[in-house]
């Protein structure tokens, strides 16, 4: 039989198009040829798959139809993302590929610098203190020049010229009680010296000697006779005669390193080491050359000077009142028959009283000067 | 029962292929669909696909004459998108453990079970057809797809009568069928 009208027969039976006589002769014909059978139940099989691929292939037709005509139509917010969802969807597209791209630049930072610090000859501290040496030998010879053309300028000859320069050991801090250029420190840190410097916080130097040591209450009374020293206009801060109250904040101003150094704390007892009645305890960290800083409470009242820690035992940080410094003061009046001392005058008045702690520190600054001792 | 009522008749419609059912359905479950697509991680344009396939998996649903959804059509279509998307996500290597969704969920295994088995089947038509060219594939689409009569498809494709476009499409139709059937037979590999 010809194949073209044998599946057109198929097609036929299949689509029920097949008249009763015909539709029973074909049924007869599948029964005893089983090729025919096989024939119709593939082809049967293959016009259900034409049939629904016809369907599907047009509803999806149809559904993008209705995509695009309710889009313009605006039903929904479909084409453009905009604002935050736009740059939510972007960000969760590539989080994966910042996430991988950030650790692989953490990775290459990170042997980077493992390759650097192997690779880097190790300093060694020595170095250090090489360099810092250095530093004071220049600025002792840069000292020395200026000493050296004052003096052509003056045109004055001196028997006693110093050829060698200065230099300085030991150290702490100082603060002005004078704009004329009194300054307090502890008496300790000038002990035994024959050469005394003081350095602004701008490190300018500038040569100062002792009028007056309280070796009981451990505060001196410096003054500048350095020709360079302008006095400042004013004090920013007073000095306390009252006792001051536990917990109270204060801070401090130091020269622990050749930079001033802030600290912060409470006055946490009202006696000193050992009960000493002359001092107090304070909470502040303290190092070697914060001896003479000012201890300040935040109405920028000087209450005490930074005179020692305790060697045992960690946080016990210790001040003289400040009333001491009154009658220190007192005590050098009278000691003394030079009658300028008359006239050092405490300041009265705090500038400082409602600024915040930024400010305080730079208005203060100014006034608190590191010692330099040999 | 109002509300029963309606979905009821926008399935009606959907299976009968009507704009306007269709339309209902697109313009009430599309904007949901496409924000869960986006919340995790994917654009307007998987929205789309993930919706349409979503739509056709209801579709077959109604065409195979079975109008018991149980559940609202929004939770239906939310359900299998959420579920395609899932699947996609995993195809992608790109599996995230939880797609976060606050709406209601039904299991839709056995539905994506079947359509997964028909969407490869109407992958292999597809490809059976694309690979087909031409005259072929205009010349079966416009008799098994658009019923067009032998008579109208010799005028139209420029044989001299209905005769030589039959022996024309019974050639075609062997090749398509081999090509399917291979296809077919392999799984859809």
């Amino acid at each position: 039989m010809d194949e073209i009208v044998m599946i057109d027969s198929v097609e036929r039976y299949i689509r029920g198009e097949m008249n009763p006589d015909e539709r029973l002769y074909f049924e007869q014909l599948r029964k005893t040829n089983p090729e025919i059978d096989q024939m119709v139940v593939e082809h049967t099989l293959f016009l259900q798959q034409m049939n629904r691929f016809g369907e599907l292939k047009k509803f999806k037709n149809f559904l993008n139809e209705v995509h695009t005509d309710l889009a313009e139509q605006g039903h929904i917010n479909s084409t453009r993302l905009k604002g935050k969802a736009k740059v939510v969807y972007l960000w969760n597209k590539y989080k994966r590929v910042t996430a991988i791209a950030a650790s692989i630049a953490g990775v290459t930072a990170l042997s980077i610098s493992v390759l650097v610090w192997s690779l880097t000859p190790p300093s060694t501290s020595g170095g250090y203190e090489d360099l810092k040496r250095k530093i004071n030998n220049l600025e002792s010879k840069t000292r020395q020049q200026d000493r050296e053309i004052n003096q052509v300028k003056n045109n004055q000859v001196k028997t006693q010229i110093e050829i060698a320069p200065v230099k300085y050991t030991t150290g702490g801090t100082s603060f002005l009680i004078d704009v004329k250029g009194y300054l307090i420190t502890n008496a300790h840190v000038i002990e035994n010296a024959t050469n005394i410097a003081v350095e602004n916080n701008k490190g300018t130097d500038f040569i100062a000697k002792v009028v007056f040591i309280d070796l009981k209450r451990d505060l001196a009374i410096l003054k500048i006779t350095d020709d360079n020293y302008k006095p400042l206009s004013s004090i920013p801060y007073t000095i306390s005669k009252s006792a001051t109250e536990l917990a109270e904040p204060i801070f401090t101003l130091g020269y622990p390193r050749n930079e001033i150094v802030y600290g912060q704390g409470y006055l946490s007892a009202k006696t000193g080491y050992n009960g000493d009645t002359l001092s107090c305890q304070i909470e502040i960290a303290a190092n070697r050359g914060n001896s003479g800083s000012p201890i300040l409470n935040r109405n920028g009242e000087v209450i005490g000077v930074l005179n020692g820690r305790q060697k045992d035992a960690e946080g016990f940080t210790f001040a003289i009142h400040s009333k001491y410094i009154y009658q220190a003061l007192e005590q050098m009046k009278k000691d003394t028959t030079d009658s300028t001392y008359q006239y050092i005058k405490l300041p009265s008045k705090s500038s400082i009283k409602d600024v915040d702690r930024v400010q305080q520190v730079k208005k203060v600054e100014e006034c608190v000067f590191m010692v330099k001792v040999n | 029962m109002k509300q029963e009522t309606n979905e009821q008749g926008l399935l009606l419609g959907l299976a009968k292929n009507d704009k306007k059912a269709v339309e209902t359905i697109y313009k009430e479950n599309y904007n949901m669909v496409q924000a869960l697509i986006i919340r995790n991680n994917g654009s307007v344009d998987d929205a789309k696909d993930i919706f349409q396939e979503a739509m056709i998996v209801l579709y077959e649903k109604v065409r195979s004459g079975s109008f018991e959804l149980n559940c609202l059509i929004k939770t239906y279509v939310f359900s299998v998108s959420r579920r395609l998307w899932l699947k996609r996500l995993q195809q992608m290597n790109r599996y995230s453990p939880e797609v976060e969704s606050l709406e209601d969920v039904i299991p839709v295994e056995e539905e994506m079970e079947d359509h997964t088995r028909r969407n490869s089947e109407f992958q292999v038509m597809e490809k059976a057809i694309n690979n087909l060219g031409e005259p072929c594939k205009s010349l079966l689409e416009a008799y098994y797809m658009e019923k067009k009569s032998m008579q109208e498809i010799a005028a139209n494709f420029g044989y001299t009568n209905a005769d030589n476009a039959k022996n024309q499409k019974y050639k075609c139709l062997m090749r398509l069928k081999k090509l399917f059937f291979t296809q077919y037979k392999n799984g859809g590999q």
